[in-house]
């Protein structure tokens, strides 16, 4: 029996809550239960009636679709067990599990009210209310709810056909078939395909290879197993395989062996960190560890979630942040997560092309605007709930992400270095450990996810790739986890379930002692149905791994049950060197760990110079205000740019501080709490005029007074003229962003996310070549090492535009730099905007006519070809001399000057204290033009502002680098920037209306 | 609140709730510890279900803190299905706790959580804009508590979805007249703190009332006072840094305490005579 019950907001309502409860209740019990889901200072509810509302035309309901995670749905099957005090906790959250009187599922949904529509004005409205891959809607007019008096009463089940549970796939075919299996995937028992392995031709001979000495077939399980373990996500094929003569390949040499140079340099001993050395657990785990202070570790880990966010921004986002925060949890014993970070990168909201995956234009993805909103609410959502501060992120624009956008997502950790003696770093599961599954269910969510991220998204891409995020379950089994069971001793080793699920998360594990067998049956499923091979490789969310000493077993899941949350035995740890399945009793899989691991065979890989963008090329010129010639799009007219009066740099400068890539975001950093946990130094948001802050500083243990410093840095654009120098800026950015706050040289570390695009592209691997060699001089030469890192190799969508045409849209190959530090004396923590009338304005380091891939270039059309370039020794001495000023308390205010140059970093400290500023620019230096001077974005620079009584102390520490006194800060809020003559000239209040334009904008 | 016995207590118990996603109780715990560690005042964090399971430890504590959080992810309505789980096991507990002298305090999610559980009056619905947001605010004392005893006005941040406080309008004028309920009747409110525009508004140019709520209400209080609900989070202002006027005026002095520290000191000091 299915009731309705309707809860409706007093007042003026254009919407209605609906509880669909399936389940045979009394009359009296469903009053109790709409008693119990209504707030009778807000509310009203009705039972099986829609409520009496104002006049509307059409009502339209959206619910999810079968199987989506309805969060609201099991807090209300939560509420009713309490009721009547059915006993609490797990085993019946979902549909299909007993109750002791029966079973109980709810479905909510949200029934919209439309005023003055006709149908199929209602019509797109729904559209615009749902995302069909997740939500289903119904529309229905007033007059028929007139005379129904209800909605339909049909609960939204998932009911899956009977299928054969195991198959076994004949390897005896020719290559093309081999081919094809690889790339569609199994044939099932009808003959469809399953959805891509990503396995190519010379893996699917391996495969072939292994099971002819086996003198048998594979199952789908095996195949589908060896598919996740040997995916591009998992694997990093493209980072481990050899690549032109570098024979260890990409990550061994320049990454990893970045940061073995970098510990040696710093006095490393065998068997941990020395006093220099702060890296603990590096490359190892599921996030990097280092030293905070001599009782806790700090950890970090950024991911990202690209292809899920295309589809569905906002779940796809959320279970990026809720996602990674398992990464964290995940490392050593287990960690608490303090801190998530953020980054996106968007096509332009405005931007309205449309684009279909497949050639009948029947499947539409989203427009960037759509994908901009669902993924910041994604992110607000799974940070929020989870109790997490959301402290650092950026946005980017830029119209090569409109189909596929970039989705980052990052948590840092904090665990205590020992408990009872005991490294809490390391793990070991045993021979003999039960395998625990712990916190959500299992069911068709994000099927084919790490072998789909692995490949370019087209019509194939299968939509149960696609995954909703439960952040109360997993901030259950989070505080379950990281604050008791961790301390209690009652496991050995844990992991997160991500991507590949199961069948990854035990492989994994399975290392640490041998091997493993397990018992698919035994693993706790959504809704009845799922084939062995689904339960398998199933990348539902909130799943943590664990290995349970059977002496502790009890004990554990009595814990686990006291917190809401479900453990469940699926197997056992061996040492018997393989991976065993087995499904109500029969074995379905057994694979040797040497083969499941080591299997993949390598591959060489070759490269080629990047085509050059630069024709014709552009010379730096001096003394003029020229511009690079015409590359792409842009203004016309050029001749006339040559000599400029003053008032179109102030409008310059004005329209670049309007750049989406440069003005504020506070409408996405005030609806993320960046202020839970009572850890925050310095906000996202910083002085009266509420800049956005570059670096970002939280305590994570209130009694200590170190503070951590966070922030990240990338430069797409400088890409398209050299990927050596994009990545060599992202990292002297994010260092300079980190002193500039008040961090610490010798105690920073850094992380690497590769996004790159058509990674089978010789000339794309000859950029990536580049762009990580830059990672290793740079991270060499600053001495701050790698700790974790993530690539994302395929980041191209193959589809068709309106008209039916084939496009192909990849990426701008994008390296994303995080980095962190640690800073003895929170109070020393510097913000970036101007304080006080008086203060002297110095930029520190050295300008240089580096215009190419900058702002203000791409803003008039241009892309150039000079990109900044990094000197690392000599930007490093800057960097010194700032931390110690800054340790000596000299300095007001600091800010890195990064994208839109010295006359951004300007307005903004500007805006940022609601203050002005005279500035002349004659110090920097007499050989360049002024476009120079404002809007080059050379490396190694910082403004500072000094209060006069400390300018002698200050330009003590200072005398050996270059730096210019630019000018002072004054009252009134008047701008002035001279140059020979008076070139800008505008004020305070009106930068901040216009930095803060498109916050406004987008805040409702 | 004067006319009550006080008991004399050398150190009274804080529990502070937790589980099914409220968040806050480790800084929460922190801010009473650092309030009275003169007294070394201990707090316990206990999760609901251990509650649960042993009522009767509600009767060991003389403070009792709901803290922030999203409990059950606001599901269903913020604060509903955690106050619905607590008054179906725990009813009894909590009429006895509020009858003895005690204090309890609510914050942001444990606010809502109050109201939903009959404790405070009113409630809390979804803010005007529509969006969970963190900013500071400027409050003006209105009641007279002893949570909120010495303290005029007070800034602390507010992060929030559903802190739009809603009440009847006769419920209001009973709540706001002079020398009112507060004194008399046990269940009845008090307008306990109002947004105002202050420091930090005048500083970032902010509205005063950022989620729309009535009469500019940030929270009330009932039980003589004893009883006190707010939606900004004092337990994130206990340092000087935290605010954002503090770059501004930038001093070295470490010690200073952050201005609502005070509010647990408030606490601790109503068993400590």
């Amino acid at each position: 029996m299915i009731s309705r019950i309707y809860v409706t907001p007093k007042g003026k309502a254009d919407f209605i809550n609906s509880y669909l409860i399936a389940h045979k209740f009394s009359k009296e019990r469903i009053e109790k239960i709409a008693q119990a889901l209504t707030n009778p200072v807000l509310e009203n509810y009705s039972i099986n009636e829609f409520p009496k509302t104002e006049k509307f035309s059409y009502a339209i309901e959206i619910g999810f679709k079968p199987g989506v995670t309805d969060n609201a749905g099991h807090t209300a099957e939560e509420t009713i067990y309490d009721l009547f005090h059915i006993p609490s906790g797990v085993g019946h959250r979902d549909f299909g599990c007993p109750t002791p009187d029966g079973t109980l599922a709810v479905y909510t949904s949200k029934i919209f009210l439309i005023h003055e529509a006709d149908r199929k004005e209602a019509e797109q409205i729904a559209l615009s209310l749902h995302n069909p891959l997740i939500e289903r809607s119904y529309i229905v007019s007033r007059k028929d709810l007139q005379k129904n008096k209800n909605l339909f009463l049909e609960a939204p089940r998932v009911i899956l056909e009977k299928r054969v549970p195991v198959i076994n796939i004949s390897l005896d075919v020719l290559d093309d078939e081999l081919v094809k299996i690889g790339q569609e995937g199994i044939r099932d028992e009808k003959g469809d395909r399953r959805g891509p392995l990503a396995l190519d031709l010379a893996s699917m001979k391996a495969i072939q290879e292994h099971f002819r000495k086996l003198k048998r077939n594979p199952t789908d399980i095996e195949l589908e197993s060896l598919a996740q373990t040997w995916s591009e996500h998992c694997k990093h094929t493209i980072f481990a395989n050899p690549i032109d003569d570098i024979h260890d390949g990409l990550y061994k040499t320049y990454i990893k062996g970045a940061t073995n140079l970098i510990r040696k340099n710093k006095g490393r001993r065998l068997g941990g960190a020395s006093k220099n050395d702060f890296c603990v657990s590096v490359f190892s785990d599921n996030s990097g560890g280092i030293v905070f202070d001599k009782n806790y570790l700090i950890t970090h880990k950024v991911e990202t979630h690209n292809s899920p966010s295309a589809l569905d921004p906002f779940g796809g986002a959320i279970t990026g942040i809720v996602g990674v925060n398992r990464d964290t949890i995940g490392f050593g014993l287990g960690a608490k997560p303090v801190a998530n970070v953020y980054g996106f990168c968007f096509g332009y909201p405005e931007d309205e092309q449309k684009f279909f995956k497949d050639k009948n234009m029947t499947q539409l993805m989203l427009p960037p605007k759509r994908i901009m909103k669902g993924v910041i609410k994604g992110i607000n959502v799974g940070g929020n709930c989870s109790g997490i501060p959301t402290l650092s992120g950026f946005l980017k624009f830029d119209d090569r992400y409109r189909a596929k956008p970039l989705v980052f997502a990052g948590t840092v950790g904090i665990i205590p270095r020992k408990i009872n003696g005991k490294f809490l770093h390391t793990k070991e599961a045993k021979a003999g450990d039960y395998i625990v599954m712990v916190g959500g269910r299992v069911g068709l969510d994000g099927i084919h996810g790490a072998t789909f991220s692995s490949v370019a998204m087209d019509a194939n891409s299968p939509a149960t790739a696609v995954q909703i995020g439960d952040p109360i379950t997993q901030k259950k089994l989070s505080d379950a986890i990281v604050k008791e069971a961790r301390d209690m001793g009652l496991y050995n080793s844990i992991t997160d379930n991500g991507a590949g699920g199961l069948s990854c998360s035990v492989a994994e594990m399975a290392k640490e002692c041998g091997g493993a067998k397990v018992a698919l049956e035994k693993v706790p499923l959504k809704y009845p149905g799922l084939c062995p091979w689904e339960i398998w490789i199933s990348e539902s969310q909130e799943r943590m791994t664990l290995s349970v000493p059977k002496s502790k077993w009890k004990k554990f899941e009595n814990l686990m049950e006291s917190r809401g949350v479900e453990a469940t035995v699926i197997g056992e740890f061996t040492k018997a060197e393989k991976c065993v399945v087995k499904y109500k009793g029969k074995k379905i899989m057994d694979i040797p760990m040497d083969f499941l691991h080591n299997g993949l065979p390598k591959h060489h890989l070759y490269t080629s110079p990047p085509a050059s963008l630069l024709e014709p090329p552009y010379s730096p010129l001096s003394g003029g205000n020229h511009l690079p010639p015409l590359i792409r799009g842009g203004r016309e007219g050029l001749e006339g740019m040559a000599e400029r009066p003053g008032e179109i740099y102030t409008k310059d400068l004005e329209n670049l501080l309007g750049n989406k890539n440069i003005s504020g975001f506070s409408f996405v950093s005030e609806q993320y709490d960046h202020e839970v946990q009572a850890s925050s130094v310095l906000k996202p948001l910083s002085g009266a005029g509420r800049i956005n802050t570059d670096a970002q500083i939280f305590r994570p243990v209130l009694d200590s007074p170190k503070g951590v410093v966070l922030t990240s840095s990338a430069y797409p654009s400088y890409g398209d003229i050299s990927a050596y120098n994009m990545a060599a800026c992202a990292i002297d950015t994010a260092v300079r962003n980190i002193i500039s706050a008040g961090g610490t040289l010798s105690h920073l570390a850094i992380l690497d996310n590769f996004c790159w695009c058509s990674s089978n592209d010789p000339k794309r691997l000859g950029q990536l070549v580049g762009a990580v060699k830059a990672c290793y001089d740079c991270a060499v030469g600053y001495g701050t090492p790698f700790i974790s890192g993530k690539d994302s190799m395929f980041n191209d969508f193959k589809g068709y535009d309106e008209r039916g045409n084939p496009v192909d849209i990849s990426i701008p190959p994008t390296l994303l730099i995080s980095a962190i530090s640690v800073m003895p004396d929170l109070y020393k923590a510097v913000s970036p905007e101007f304080k006080k009338t008086g203060d002297i304005i110095y930029l520190l380091g050295e300008t240089n006519d580096e215009m190419g891939g900058g702002e203000y270039l791409k803003s008039l059309g241009f892309v150039g070809n000079n990109t900044p370039k990094v000197d690392v020794k000599k930007n490093m001495r800057t960097y010194l001399a700032l931390e110690k000023a800054i340790q000596e308390g000299l300095v007001s205010s600091s800010l890195s000057v990064t994208s839109g140059g010295l006359g951004i970093a300007l307005a903004k400290a500007a805006v940022g204290g609601m203050m002005g500023c005279n500035i002349s620019l004659s110090p920097i230096g007499k050989t360049y033009g002024v476009d120079v001077k404002l809007f080059s974005e050379s490396q190694g620079r910082i403004l500072v502002s000094v209060p006069s009584k400390n300018v002698s102390a200050f330009e003590k520490i200072i005398k050996n680098i270059s730096f210019a006194k630019l000018g002072r800060v004054v009252g009134g809020g008047k701008v002035v920037i001279m140059d020979k003559s008076k070139i800008v000239e505008t004020n305070v209040k009106k930068l901040h209306k216009i930095y803060h334009k498109f916050s406004n904008e987008n805040r409702n | 609140m004067k006319k009550k016995k006080k008991l004399k207590l050398k150190k009274p118990r804080v529990i502070i709730m937790s589980g099914y996603g409220l968040n806050c109780e480790e800084e929460t715990k922190f801010a009473f510890e650092k309030a009275g560690a003169k007294e070394k005042v201990s707090a316990d964090i206990v999760h609901i279900n251990d509650l649960i399971k042993k009522p009767k430890m509600l009767s060991e504590y003389q403070i009792l803190a709901f803290p922030g959080g999203f409990s059950y992810g606001d599901d269903t309505g913020s604060g509903k299905a955690y106050a619905n789980k607590f008054k179906n096991h725990l009813l009894k507990e909590l009429k006895e706790f509020l009858s003895r002298d005690t204090l309890a305090i609510g914050i942001c999610n444990g606010f809502q959580i109050m109201t939903n559980l009959g404790i405070l009056p009113g409630a809390l619905s979804q803010n005007k804009g529509g969006k969970y947001l963190d900013r500071w605010v400027d409050l003006k004392v209105t009641g007279r508590s002893p949570w909120l005893s010495g303290i005029k006005k007070i800034s602390v941040p507010i992060a929030h979805g559903e802190g739009c406080y809603v009440i009847r309008k006769k419920e209001y004028k009973k709540m706001s007249a002079k020398g009112g309920s507060a004194s008399g009747g046990k269940n009845n409110g008090e307008i306990a703190l109002t947004y105002t525009k202050g420091d930090i508004c005048r500083f970032q140019n902010l509205e005063k009332n950022p989620n729309g709520s009535a009469y500019d209400i940030a929270g009330v209080n009932a039980y003589n006072g004893r009883v006190l609900g707010l939606m900004p989070h004092p337990e994130r202002a206990m340092f000087v840094y935290q605010s954002p006027l503090w770059y501004k005026n930038k001093k070295g002095d470490k010690s200073e305490m952050g201005p609502s520290l005070r509010i647990f000191k408030n606490a601790i000091k109503y068993f400590i005579k």
